[in-house]
């Protein structure tokens, strides 16, 4: 069962808070990657936030293609940011980790954001593509203000490794993963966090009902469906579906992938429609042993449990910053100076939903709608 | 040629026993002569006889060796192809004293002289395949554990339902949003389709005539009880043949699937008894096939057509009740399909789901497009080659059909490509739990991709003792000699049956079965919603196959 460490703040702060509150948990990963995502950058970011950034790695052959594919695209290239890379021992460096920030090209710049954010994911899947048969070219996210970080190794190592100790590379809300690698051949496009059009999430457990989500959201005619090289990948695309595509409130997404009972839902005051939600989105019940970490486009995070509340999951913190974890001895690193009584266990029918700019942490109650 | 008078025939000419089906084992020293098995038996295949025997025999303190004659009384099977004996036992259950017994005899030539008349070989029961079928050949391999924390059957709460009724895509969705809370836009005027929850193991078409009349009112009864007092929510399709008036009239009609036919038998009194219904029943099947007789229509003969029946059909009494193979007044599928749909949702005030059932063909892909663009139609169910009828020519059972499992994969695949597999429920049937693993059969049809699974002759077997088999056991249904009183109308023979008992078998099946699908749906990690279309949790120890299913080889 990986380990999860999401950190939400007003402030901008280090990576390497995560990656220390996933050493905390060190049981519960086994060093085969890390995977990270920072959303609302500071440092050399914060000027240029209207502005994509690819994030991804790639070879000295890829770095060529890559270019050439941008260019060809209309990207102007604007920025760049490379970890300071530090070898350490049992991590095999790659060529080239990369975030680079991009200008839309020309006839874009006026177009909606909607337009734009197809331009962005179309052009990562291209470049997804392109580079996946000879290992060249890796991409995992092209959007505004977003940083993603992936290799194989052990948390720490690899913070020290991209020299996030030594870099002054700050978000104001950060996502990490440790992998706890079980069921897939390590692969990076199987790394959480996964990250589709200012969707994110990352998850721990075992995704019991893959193959029938899978099918389902494949066969709903959007490119950005595709991957799945991890069972978890589908529950961020289902994020996606519900808020964006579908464009239900983000609670939603709870009665999406946990559905009420008939008689439960008899108790709410939008049952009619909840009905007909349950119905339409059968397929996309995740029925497993899952605790879902999330952020939307706006910076709100959240945190959601499977229907019996198999896995793991806490929400604490002090006004200005909360953090959503696995365990709380990953709170206990991250946000020592809270209250620990007011820590949140979400239970069955919770989703603990912490606003842009962590002020609060909200529990909203499925039961009660 | 006429044998002259005083020549003995040496039976040459008969048929041997060798060529039957079944052998009677009779033991001449355990039996006492009663008669019973004799006046048991449903098509006269033993019948009591005399012979004569020549002894040896000595009495008095030596040996005085002599032989007698002596006329004894003996049970004979008749060398009769009109009166094979069918291996139902019903000789052996009357014997009391264990003396007799039906021998399957497998070098039988049974269908080389069934024939007689010109007049194929006609009967009940479902297709003669004693082999493992596809479905008992599934595994579910996908076992999670210690990756996962597994479920446990026993403790968890399990939600074992399905949907019946056509569900709209989450796109076409009437909904608006007040106040962050999502609200049915009931200014869209968007149709919203009736869909049902039912439990995904439904009781299949039989009709009222076909079963007799303790067997059906036992079905209905189960049936009732499940809903009622278990909260298993079991419908059961009422065959063609209507319903009782009374249930037509009674709350109990929502449990009930109401069956129409090439004959349209009971509509007349269904039509009438609209406005009276207090409930709506919980769908309408349009029947254009039957797996287990494709291309092949109905008969209920005159002498099954008894007043009960008559007046359920709307029919008089004592005439031949043809079914036609097809719909005669539809010409093309726009027609057959769409039209009906049409109308019957009409009849129902859009209110009932609709939805054709057709027999397993490699054509059920094309019906299943046209289904899947026609806003009303609530869901398609394929009966497969191993499905049962009451009667039907031999070799439309046997030869004629399709597999059940790659058909219902085929038409699930279909939809997926299309994005509609949570649009129409496919629902399979034919030869589901023909060795007894009911759970496993619907469990692997749910994971190809089946909403729901309909059962007929298993149930039969399982709460009445119904004694048909694929070795060609009894399968009277069609003669209305059921020795069972199943298949029958015929007082003396029905009243073996205690429609109580029935009745108390059905809710043992299902609450079984429902235990059962938990313990293959927990340690799949499934609970809440059934895992349809879930392949990847089976396998099958055929590579050809498993190539066919789309899923995996495991051997």
């Amino acid at each position: 069962m990986c380990r999860l460490v999401a950190i939400t703040s007003s402030k901008y702060f280090s990576p390497i808070e995560n990656i220390l509150a996933l050493e905390t948990m060190k049981e519960g990963h086994d060093g085969s990657g890390l995977g990270l995502t920072l959303k609302d950058l500071g440092g050399g970011f914060e000027k240029l936030k209207r502005y994509p950034i690819l994030s991804g790695i790639c070879s000295k052959t890829g770095k060529g293609t890559l270019e050439d594919f941008m260019k060809k695209q209309g990207f102007k290239l604007k920025h760049e940011w490379k970890p300071k890379i530090k070898k350490v021992k049992g991590i095999i460096p790659r060529d080239d980790y990369f975030a680079r920030v991009y200008d839309y090209p020309a006839e874009y710049k006026n177009k909606p954001l909607s337009e734009k954010e197809d331009l962005l994911m179309n052009t990562r899947l291209a470049l997804r593509r392109i580079g996946e048969p000879d290992e060249s070219i890796f991409v995992f996210s092209f959007y505004p203000d977003v940083i993603t970080l992936k290799e194989v190794g052990d948390p720490l190592q690899l913070g020290e490794f991209f020299g996030l100790d030594r870099d002054d590379i700050k978000a104001k809300i950060i996502f990490a993963q440790g992998r706890q690698n079980t069921n897939y051949a390590i692969c990076l496009y199987a790394c959480h966090p996964f990250f589709i059009q200012g969707c994110c999430s990352m998850t721990n457990g075992e995704n019991t009902a893959f193959v029938p989500i899978r099918e389902f959201l494949m066969s709903r005619g959007f490119p950005g469906y595709m991957g799945y090289n991890s069972d978890s990948e589908v529950f961020t695309h289902i994020l996606h579906y519900t808020v964006r595509a579908l464009g239900f409130p983000l609670h939603y997404y709870k009665d999406v992938i946990t559905p009420l009972k008939a008689s439960e839902i008899q108790q709410r005051s939008d049952r009619e429609a909840l009905r007909l939600v349950k119905q339409s989105l059968r397929a996309l019940c995740i029925d497993g042993p899952n605790m879902v970490i999330g952020f939307l486009p706006d910076g709100t995070c959240f945190m959601v449990q499977d229907s019996k509340k198999l896995r793991p999951g806490v929400v604490g913190g002090v006004k200005g910053k909360y953090a959503l974890m696995s365990e709380e001895c990953g709170l206990d690193r991250a946000i020592p100076e809270r209250d620990r009584d007011k820590d949140i266990f979400p239970m069955k029918y919770d989703m603990v939903i912490v606003p842009p700019g962590a002020k609060e942490a909200k529990v909203w109650n499925q039961m009660q709608g | 040629m006429e044998p002259d008078a005083g020549i003995r025939l040496d039976n040459n000419h008969q048929l041997s026993l060798r060529e039957f089906p079944y052998i009677i084992r009779w033991r001449d020293d355990r039996c006492k002569r009663c008669g019973s098995c004799t006046a048991v038996c449903p098509v006269k295949a033993i019948v009591p006889t005399v012979k004569v025997q020549r002894l040896v025999q000595s009495e008095g303190p030596v040996p005085t060796p002599a032989a007698v004659r002596r006329t004894v009384h003996v049970v004979e099977q008749v060398t009769d192809m009109e009166r094979y004996c069918t291996g139902c036992g019903a000789c052996t259950l009357v014997c009391p004293n264990e003396a007799i017994e039906p021998e399957f005899n497998p070098q039988n030539k049974f269908l080389h002289y069934k024939n007689k008349g010109g007049e194929g070989y006609k009967r009940g029961g479902r297709r003669n395949d004693p082999s493992i079928s596809t479905l008992d050949r599934l595994k579910f391999t996908r076992i999670s554990m210690l990756t996962d924390p597994a479920l446990d059957a026993g403790r968890h709460e399990f939600r074992v339902r399905s949907l019946l009724g056509r569900i709209l895509p989450p796109e076409d969705l009437p909904l608006k949003m007040i106040n962050g809370k999502l609200v049915i836009d009931k200014d869209s005027g968007k149709f919203i389709p009736p869909v049902r929850e039912i439990f995904p193991i439904m009781i299949g078409s039989m009709s009222i005539g076909a079963l007799s009349p303790p067997m059906w009112e036992g079905l209905a009864m189960g049936v009732a009880y499940l809903n009622e007092v278990e909260g298993l929510p079991v419908v059961m399709c009422s065959g063609e043949g209507g319903m009782p008036p009374r249930l037509l009239r009674s709350k109990y009609l929502k449990y009930f699937i109401i069956q129409i036919a090439s004959g349209y038998f009971g509509w007349d009194e269904i039509i009438h008894a609209l406005p009276h219904m207090v409930e709506d029943p919980a769908a309408i099947e349009i029947k254009y096939g039957q797996g287990a007789k494709p291309g092949d229509g109905g008969l209920l003969m005159a002498q099954k057509v008894l007043k009960l029946i008559a007046k359920i059909r709307g029919v008089p009494q004592f005439v031949d009740l043809a079914s036609p193979p097809t719909h005669q007044t539809k010409y093309s599928i726009e027609e057959a399909v769409a039209k009906m749909i049409q109308s019957m949702s009409m009849a129902f005030g859009f209110r009932v789901p609709v939805y054709p059932k057709i027999s397993g063909t490699k054509t059920a892909r094309a019906v299943l497009n046209n289904l899947a663009r026609n806003p009303y139609a609530a869901a398609l169910s394929i009966d497969g080659e191993d499905g049962g009828t009451g009667a039907a020519y031999n070799v439309s059972m046997d030869k004629m059909g399709h597999p059940i499992a790659s058909n219902i994969r085929d038409c699930y695949l279909d939809l997926v490509k299309q994005g509609k597999q949570n649009e129409l429920p496919l629902i399979a049937a034919g030869g589901i739990s023909k060795k007894g693993n009911l759970a496993a059969n619907a469990a692997a049809l749910i994971m190809l991709g089946a909403s729901a699974v309909s059962i007929g002759k298993y149930i039969m077997q399982a709460t009445a003792d119904c004694f048909g088999d694929e070795y060609n056991r009894c399968n009277l249904c069609n003669t209305g000699k059921c020795p069972r009183g199943i298949t029958t109308q015929d007082p003396k023979l029905y009243r073996r049956l205690d429609p109580d008992k029935v009745a108390e078998r059905l809710v043992e099946v299902f609450k079984a079965a429902d235990v059962e699908l938990r313990k293959i749906f927990a340690p799949m990690g499934r609970s809440t919603e059934l895992p349809i279309g879930m392949s990847d949790g089976l396998s099958i120890d055929d590579k050809a196959m498993a190539e066919r299913l789309e899923i995996s080889y495991a051997c």
